[in-house]
């Protein structure tokens, strides 16, 4: 990745966010904050969608204030514009889906501390154009989302037999259920082979 | 409610954060230092000292400034903003203090304390505080005994890893992997708490 941001092609971002540089499987960072709601997918999905919004806004602001930030106050600057982005999007849900605001719970607030969005923000957004370091910030933000989806889904389908709570064929009759994947040691398991399988398909694509 | 009752439900509230509901093992908040520091004893010890100490400080006075701050003016939503900033001044506050008085504890312990401002706990813990609506001593007790449960957690973990070393993990397990799988684990004894309140 160079520094001057110039040399970057849009298609590299892209698979880097995806699949290469992947914040969960590569760098296992801030599962914290979204770990919590992988119990259910419709509260997964919000999530993902609240995090890729805030993610892309905030790297774009980032980028765009890059030349007028003072280098050694920059921390509280991005924690300050990530913040902003989390407020408005607390109040929409809060206005518009009362009853997702309340089972998400502090979820939303701890976005921003999310370590995925500060590191997005200060190892690209600080050094590149804006229009690239939005792309940067959504398509890590979809990375993070889509193996969040996986570990839910399978939560989900294992735990209560159903997806987006509709019922599954099997699973919601023969299948016998297994409550520990919708209880905590479940995302931590979940998570565990998740990051294993992905791993050993890495290791064969000899990256 | 009377001062007696109020004490012992911070008790209460207290054991609970710890052992039943524990913020790192039901709550997945501060993974990130939990995976990354937790490979050797004696920093683990450091951090979680730090956080102890950051974590009852900060949820008493994000206590005071929501009740007597933001309610008085009506800016419950601002509460992000002023929260991480306090916990921000707060852990650079102590670190000048620390710094000034006590240059060993800082060798010990000053790596840490930067870390503390992004660790999803320590804001995490004042949120649940205001969702919970705690009273300010139930919350005294909630901030420490959450704040030792981490450590608790951190600490097992950081001796279970050391023995891991001389282990053979498959390949794409180890790191974040195991550790996630240890962590798993230990939330299915914490589980075994449950009963005893």
């Amino acid at each position: 990745m160079s520094p001057n941001g110039r040399t970057i092609a849009g298609r590299d971002i892209i698979r880097d966010g995806l699949w290469g540089n992947n914040p969960v499987f590569r760098q296992v960072l801030g599962i914290c904050s979204t770990l919590a709601v992988t119990n259910v997918v419709l509260n997964t999905l919000v999530m993902c969608v609240s995090l890729t919004c805030v993610m892309s806004l905030s790297c774009l602001t980032v980028s765009l204030l890059r030349n007028w930030t003072p280098r050694n106050i920059r921390m509280m600057v991005q924690v300050l514009i990530i913040a902003f982005y989390v407020i408005i999007v607390d109040l929409i849900l809060k206005a518009y889906w009362p009853d997702m605001s309340s089972n998400l719970g502090p979820y939303v607030g701890l976005i921003i501390t999310n370590c995925i969005i500060m590191g997005r923000c200060e190892a690209f957004a600080g050094l590149n154009k804006p229009v690239a370091s939005l792309i940067d910030g959504f398509f890590n933000g979809l990375g993070y989302s889509f193996l969040l989806l996986t570990i839910s889904v399978f939560r989900e389908l294992m735990g209560m037999g159903t997806i987006l709570g509709i019922e599954m064929p099997y699973f919601s009759g023969i299948w016998d259920k297994w409550i520990i994947m919708v209880m905590p040691p479940g995302a931590f398991f979940a998570l565990a082979c998740l990051i294993w399988v992905c791993r050993s398909f890495k290791a064969k694509e000899g990256a | 409610m009377p001062i007696s009752e109020q004490m012992w439900l911070m008790l209460v509230t207290c054991f609970s954060a710890v052992f039943t509901s524990n913020i790192l093992l039901t709550y997945f908040l501060g993974m990130c230092p939990f995976t990354s520091v937790s490979r050797e004893v004696k920093t683990s010890v450091g951090l979680g000292l730090a956080v102890i100490f950051v974590m009852t400080a900060t949820t008493m006075i994000n206590w005071v400034a929501y009740h007597y701050v933001l309610e008085y003016f009506g800016l419950e939503y601002f509460r992000f903003i002023l929260f991480i900033i306090i916990i921000a001044a707060f852990v650079q506050f102590v670190e000048m203090v620390i710094d000034r008085y006590s240059p060993r504890l800082y060798q010990g312990l000053g790596i840490f304390l930067p870390l503390i401002t992004v660790n999803c706990a320590i804001l995490g813990a004042s949120l649940f505080m205001v969702i919970r609506d705690y009273s300010f001593i139930v919350t005294v007790g909630y901030g420490f005994g959450s704040s030792v449960g981490w450590t608790l957690a951190i600490l097992a973990m950081a001796g279970i890893r050391q023995r891991l070393t001389e282990s053979r993990i498959p390949a794409g397990l180890q790191g974040p992997g195991i550790t996630l799988i240890i962590a798993g684990l230990m939330a299915l004894a914490f589980i075994g708490f449950t009963g005893v309140l």
